[in-house]
């Protein structure tokens, strides 16, 4: 395991992109401390910024508040990443293996783009978690991301596969523009849920305040949740075992692209 | 002073073919020898007069709009960082400015062709040109929707048409005149198309496009632009459309014209199911017909972004494809619209179009007459111009590539019965001679005594594709601007523009119409000339 402590909250953003397991097996102690980073437009050496310890391998530990560190474990396609503050933006995007583990917060898209591999945040997240960059025809299209807080808007923007949960309440838009995938809200979210989406299923265990664009079809308990209930508790994100197996009401939309996504809302009791 | 010696100099204009001898350079003219100065050891390695691209989009409103677009293709695209002699930018399929001047250069092309320009955005144009360094560069003024010249054609005022022509060549500091879709996109301002040559256009009774071609055609002629009318004919892209192609060209029997882009005006079929090339067709009435001059506008697979005037097919191409769609009216003069696009190799259609711009450039026999061009960025991006080289040198390499096309394809094309092979000699043609002849810029590629020292030089090597993307040297004016794809000295290009024969008294008329239809003031409409950098006018005014 390899750590990394940082000196001190840069002024600026910092952009790490070296700091993934990809970039750093297999090179000593001292080619580490060389990698590149992006301060502003200048270019540093990485120990500028960070006390690097221990020996190469897939297994990273950074330590201190990293919330000005920016695009930790971009593309990373193996080993696993755990970062024991916060995090700044673009953490774990591209990333199409590997594990990343965030004991603080996180900020805005947290896994842009991600193809594979499973990032869990436990504080909460930012906006545009699992989402599309601006222009692209499609977000997330793979990979878990886990999130035991709140989130913010834009969650899983364009996301085309894969799994995004949240404990806590997320703001507007979550699942704009979805093409597939599913979106698990147990703290519910606040308005325009499922704008625009083509396909996928966004699942809240709290009522939601939805578009007229949505559309009753039916009340029913999906079976395929309590896969994905054993899925999440394997990954150590708890939930409520009644609310797997209850009963849902089934809307479907948005019919004004017009879509065949679903969105499927926890009736207790 | 410089001379470079003992290279094969391929130099088609002065029928030079693959002959080792030395080219001397003076004052940034060919000269006849030197007596001094720095020698550029050659041997072993091609000579060619610097590139020319006779149709490319690479300044101006409508390329910045698609910029905008696709934030998305810019991230994946080549960086090109800031250093000593460049300025930093990136690569991709709408190169920022400089990169664009670096990277037409880095493959040995030193003159462009911007072919779509509105009046309305002339100086934004030239602004952009400004910055686009090492390269020359020239400008086609859009005409056939601008609504002023069709109102006078229309009340049968040729004369007069004639003068604003002129009057607005001059005012965008124009090089020739562009048609594109003519009289359709005036008519896509009322949500309409005009597909065929004899359609009415909204607003006309006696205008048609068929009328607008010949009539503009005519003009270009009598007011002796250097460069032919460049026109992108009606119904672009669509199955069947070869009959408006061959219709068009029927119109212009009488007239120089350009033929741009004709790869996708050279299909045959009635709708996609039936889809096939009918690139046969085209060449044979093409061969027969010497007034015509053309460029391939080749398609290559991969992901991209359209830009044309053509506003009506860009939005039938967003809804067949559900992409983004940009669309932006330019107030009396055109239009344009804005899809990424992505050409895919198991797309029948895509396949079918990738064949025939080759196969018109392998059908079309006289290489002086097409040129080499793939409208960037419409149907590759220019920077993948040796690509097509490849293609047109090896015929097997070719057919290689026809076996990845879907099955279903081949009874639709023919490119696989094709064994013709272009020569390094008709490659200097397609890709410098021919389009500067075109163009009508008699200082351009050539390397005969007195033409700009505008020279590519490239190690020999088998592999042409690579061969054509990474020249050894590229001189420009005589400078050396590449060495071994480094910028050694990014110089700012020239711009040419054509000054007609136009009644000065023309601005009387145009003052009060535009003063009404309008929302800029008649005043601020020319390009100053101090606002052009490094103009060079090339005047065709009569003395009388």
């Amino acid at each position: 395991m390899m750590t990394f402590t940082l000196k001190e909250v840069p002024t600026v953003p910092l952009e790490a992109e070296v700091l993934s397991p990809d970039r750093i097996v297999g090179l000593g102690i001292d080619e580490v401390r060389a990698l590149p980073v992006f301060h502003g437009k200048r270019q540093h050496r990485l120990e500028d910024f960070f006390e690097i310890d221990g020996d190469g391998g897939d297994e990273l530990e950074l330590r201190g508040d990293l919330g000005r560190v920016k695009w930790i474990g971009r593309g990373m396609t193996r080993g696993h990443i755990r970062l024991l503050g916060n995090v700044g933006m673009h953490v774990g995007a591209y990333m199409t293996g590997g594990t990343i583990n965030v004991a603080g917060n996180a900020a805005d898209w947290v896994g842009g783009e991600m193809t594979g591999g499973t990032i869990h945040v436990h504080g909460n997240a930012g906006g545009q978690i699992g989402a599309a960059y601006r222009g692209s025809m499609s977000g997330m299209n793979g990979g878990a991301i886990l999130v035991d807080g709140t989130a913010g808007i834009e969650l899983g923007m364009r996301m085309k596969k894969g799994l995004i949960a949240v404990k806590g309440p997320v703001r507007d838009f979550a699942g704009l523009q979805m093409k597939g995938g599913t979106i698990f809200l147990l703290g519910g979210a606040e308005i325009r849920t499922g704008a625009w989406m083509t396909r996928g299923t966004i699942v809240s265990l709290v009522p939601l305040r939805l578009m007229p664009t949505f559309h009753f079809a039916c009340s029913y308990s999906p079976s395929f949740l309590r896969v994905y209930s054993k899925r999440l508790q394997s990954s150590g994100f708890t939930v409520p075992c009644e609310a797997f197996n209850g009963s849902y009401r089934r809307y479907t939309g948005d019919s004004s692209v017009p879509g065949k996504g679903e969105i499927l809302m926890w009736q207790p009791g | 002073m410089l001379r470079i010696k003992g290279g094969k100099v391929y130099d088609p204009a002065n029928g030079v073919n693959g002959r080792v001898q030395d080219i001397c350079i003076a004052n940034g003219k060919v000269v006849a020898s030197v007596d001094a100065g720095r020698t550029i050891d050659a041997t072993g390695m091609i000579v060619f007069p610097g590139g020319v691209d006779v149709h490319t989009h690479v300044a101006g409103a409508a390329l910045n709009f698609a910029r905008g677009l696709i934030p998305e293709q810019h991230r994946k695209a080549v960086p090109h960082l800031h250093t000593k002699d460049r300025r930093a930018g990136i690569g991709g399929t709408t190169p920022t400015t400089f990169a664009t001047g670096y990277l037409y250069a880095g493959m040995g092309f030193t003159t462009v062709n911007e072919a779509a320009m509105p009046i309305m955005s002339a100086k934004h144009t030239h602004e952009e040109l400004r910055d686009t360094p090492i390269v020359d560069k020239t400008c086609l003024v859009l005409m056939a929707n601008n609504e002023i010249v069709m109102d006078l054609l229309e009340a049968g005022d040729f004369e007069r048409a004639k003068d604003v022509v002129a009057w607005q060549i001059w005012a965008s500091k124009a090089y020739g005149v562009k048609a594109v879709n003519p009289g359709g996109v005036a008519a896509w301002k009322w949500g309409k198309n005009a597909n065929q040559l004899n359609d009415a256009i909204d607003g006309y009774s006696k205008v048609t496009p068929g009328s607008i071609v010949t009539d503009l055609a005519r003009i270009v002629d009598e007011l002796k632009l250097p460069h032919p009318m460049h026109i992108h004919c009606n119904n672009l892209g669509a199955p069947g459309n070869v009959a408006t192609t061959i219709q068009t060209m029927q119109r212009l029997e009488g007239n120089r014209a350009h033929m741009a882009h004709l790869q996708y005006h050279s299909y045959g079929g009635s709708d996609w199911d039936t889809m096939r090339s009918a690139a046969a067709e085209v060449a044979e009435y093409f061969n027969a017909h010497k007034n015509l001059t053309a460029d391939a506008g080749a398609v290559l697979f991969g992901t991209t972004v359209t830009i044309t005037a053509d506003g009506p097919w860009q939005h039938l191409l967003y809804q067949l494809t559900g992409r983004k769609w940009g669309n932006l009216d330019v107030e009396n003069e055109t239009g344009c619209g804005v899809v990424p696009f992505t050409y895919k190799q198991n797309s029948i259609a895509n396949a079918i179009m990738w064949a025939v711009g080759l196969e018109l450039l392998l059908l079309i026999d006289d290489p002086w007459r097409i040129f080499l061009t793939t409208d960037h960025p419409n149907g590759a991006t220019f920077w993948r111009y040796p690509e097509i080289i490849q293609l047109l040198m090896d015929a097997e390499f070719r057919r290689e590539q026809v076996k990845k096309l879907p099955e279903k394809v081949l009874p639709r094309i023919f490119i696989q019965d094709l064994n013709r092979e272009y020569t390094l000699y008709e490659i200097a043609i397609i890709t410098t001679a021919g389009p500067a002849r075109a163009l009508g810029l008699s200082q351009k590629g050539h390397l005969g005594i007195g033409a700009d020292a505008d020279v590519a030089i490239y190690n020999e090597n088998k592999d042409v594709a690579h061969m054509f993307s990474y020249p050894r040297y590229v001189l420009k004016g005589g400078e050396i601007v590449i060495e071994e794809g480094e910028v050694r000295k990014a110089g700012d290009g020239h711009t040419f523009a054509v000054r007609p024969q136009y009644d000065e008294k023309i601005e009387e008329y145009l003052r009060p119409v535009f003063q009404q239809q309008y929302t800029m003031s008649f005043e601020n409409y020319p390009v100053p000339l101090e606002r052009v950098h490094a103009l060079e006018i090339v005047d065709r005014r009569t003395t009388s």
